[in-house]
């Protein structure tokens, strides 16, 4: 599905990532994780090819990312659902159209859908704020709006990037519960986070590799995850 | 051709849900407006500039072109003879449709505008006029004014070609300057539009960054860009238009006292020209939007 291929990648003076590779197969489920600035976030944009490799092969469903063009990326990336940190919305529109974006840009905005968009607000809790434009909304209820709209399309993959960064404990939990039943759908999953507890509590309930990036390259976290 | 007309019909139908995607900006909508209401407006006065001088290149052209005067200077008790050997002359002269000597009526009416109504032309020493109208393919002047040097000594033949050349070559440049007047307007306002929908891009980067993350085409969000902007600029356009038609329509009209300033406007269909305004600054607006938008998409991942 997704490939990186001793990937490595430059912010303009040093290299952040050096000799990455990953395989993302289907239905898996992997935590990222290290410290603040280790290159988790980049690592995920080169998932979905908001950046490209500046050495090694980075692979979408097959294609080579350098192969792709512009068109061919906004395609892929409709079957790659992602979750940022801090959601990404469209202040001006309510939640509910939000959550739809991706339907509307990809001309799929059928009744049939509008239903499916009705079921997912109330999956993810969220039926009651529909018409509530982003900035009206807790931190907890974005994360499941941003969730709501990365999984609106039925996409493969699910990336998200400190998914629970700004919520408490509970809500952070209830966001896993979401991602743990995505994946247990058949969707494959990767979640960046800084957050071990969240790791911890997820590994009883869900079988996911932990990989940590330490000193600009990508490894399997030890047992002490 | 079909892909054309559904692209001015999905402009024209738009996409509710797209149009709502990119939020209004007040100020780049205001800009686009206001320039391409009063880019139109001075448009619609350098249209009519250059109809106007090109009907006054052209009634000088035909005007001057057709007739001549062959002016008779002579002692009084010679002017009658010589007036009539040069009628003669010119009755078998190649080229000539017709000759006639002025009336003294004429020839005071020709003075008036600089002695007044009531001069006595009779008791002036002033020459005769006798007015050329040519046929189709002009007379030979080189060789008439031989014949003239020869058989009326005091005949002095103006073809008008002296001051005739300089005046339909300034009504000619006038029209190229109010032609160029319309490419420079229409360059200004596909410049501030550009400026305009390069401010509303760099002001929408998060919109745009959204719209990339679930998938958006650059097509789908130039698309909404460009509708908005040729939009406004149509709607502008159309305000110009009519506000520049009014203002034309209320210039003083065409009289011979007012010479060429007071025929500055629209005759017949050239009221019709103006009507090209709006649909050409949509154009415009489309062409500029769309370079804008696909540069700043290229930059962006």
């Amino acid at each position: 599905m997704i490939e990186l291929e001793n990937v490595a990648y430059n912010y303009g003076g040093g290299e952040l990532l050096s000799d990455v590779s990953l395989k993302l197969s289907p239905g898996s489920f992997h935590f990222l994780t290290g410290p603040s600035g280790s290159g988790k976030t980049t690592f995920l944009k080169l998932c979905y090819a908001a950046l490209m490799p500046t050495a090694g092969q980075a692979s979408l469903f097959g294609q080579d990312v350098r192969g792709m063009d512009r068109d061919a990326i906004a395609l892929t990336r409709r079957r790659i659902g992602v979750v940022h940190q801090d959601c990404q919305f469209l202040d001006h529109l309510p939640i509910s159209e939000n959550v739809a974006l991706p339907l509307v840009v990809s001309g799929r905005d059928t009744l049939q859908e509008q239903v499916n968009l009705k079921d997912l607000l109330s999956w993810v809790g969220l039926s009651h704020r529909a018409g509530a434009r982003p900035p009206e909304l807790s931190g907890g209820e974005r994360q499941r709006a941003a969730l709501a709209r990365a999984v609106i399309m039925s996409p493969d993959v699910i990336l998200a990037d400190e998914p629970t960064g700004n919520v408490d404990w509970e809500m952070s939990q209830r966001l896993m519960t979401l991602l743990i039943e995505l994946n247990r759908m058949g969707k494959t999953v990767l979640i960046a986070t800084h957050d071990l507890s969240l790791i911890r509590a997820a590994k009883s309930q869900v079988q996911a590799r932990v990989l940590r990036i330490a000193q600009r390259r990508l490894q399997l976290a030890g047992a002490d995850l | 051709m079909k892909t054309a007309i559904a692209a001015v019909t999905d402009l024209f139908k738009g996409d509710a849900q797209a149009d709502r995607v990119v939020p209004p900006t007040g100020f780049t909508a205001r800009l686009t407006l206001f320039a391409a209401a009063v880019m139109t407006f001075l448009a619609v006065f350098a249209l009519a500039l250059s109809l106007a001088t090109g009907r006054l290149a052209d009634r000088w052209s035909d005007a001057l072109a057709r007739t001549s005067t062959l002016r008779i200077s002579a002692p009084a008790g010679q002017l009658e003879g010589q007036t009539a050997a040069a009628l003669r002359v010119l009755e078998t002269t190649e080229g000539v449709a017709s000759a006639r000597a002025m009336t003294p009526e004429e020839q005071r009416a020709l003075l008036e505008p600089w002695f007044g109504p009531d001069v006595p032309v009779e008791n002036l020493p002033i020459p005769q006029l006798i007015e050329i109208v040519e046929d189709g393919d002009g007379y030979d002047a080189a060789g008439l004014r031989l014949r003239l040097q020869a058989e009326v000594p005091g005949a002095v033949l103006d073809d008008h070609t002296r001051w005739r050349r300089p005046l339909v070559q300034a009504a000619s440049r006038l029209r190229l300057l109010g032609l160029v007047s319309l490419v420079l307007i229409g360059t200004a306002m596909a410049a501030m539009i550009t400026l305009a929908a390069q401010a509303a891009l760099a002001a929408n980067q998060q919109v745009i960054a959204v719209l990339r993350l679930v998938g958006a085409q650059d097509t789908y969000i130039t698309r909404a860009f460009v509708r908005r902007f040729t939009l406004r600029a149509l709607t502008g356009a159309g305000i110009g238009m009519v506000l520049g038609l009014v203002a034309v329509s209320i210039l003083p009209s065409a009289q011979d006292e007012g010479g060429f300033l007071t025929g500055l406007g629209f005759r017949g269909v050239h009221w019709l020209w103006p009507l090209i305004l709006p649909p050409a600054a949509g154009v415009v607006a489309f062409w500029a939007t769309r370079a804008a938008a696909q540069r700043t998409l290229r930059d962006l991942p």
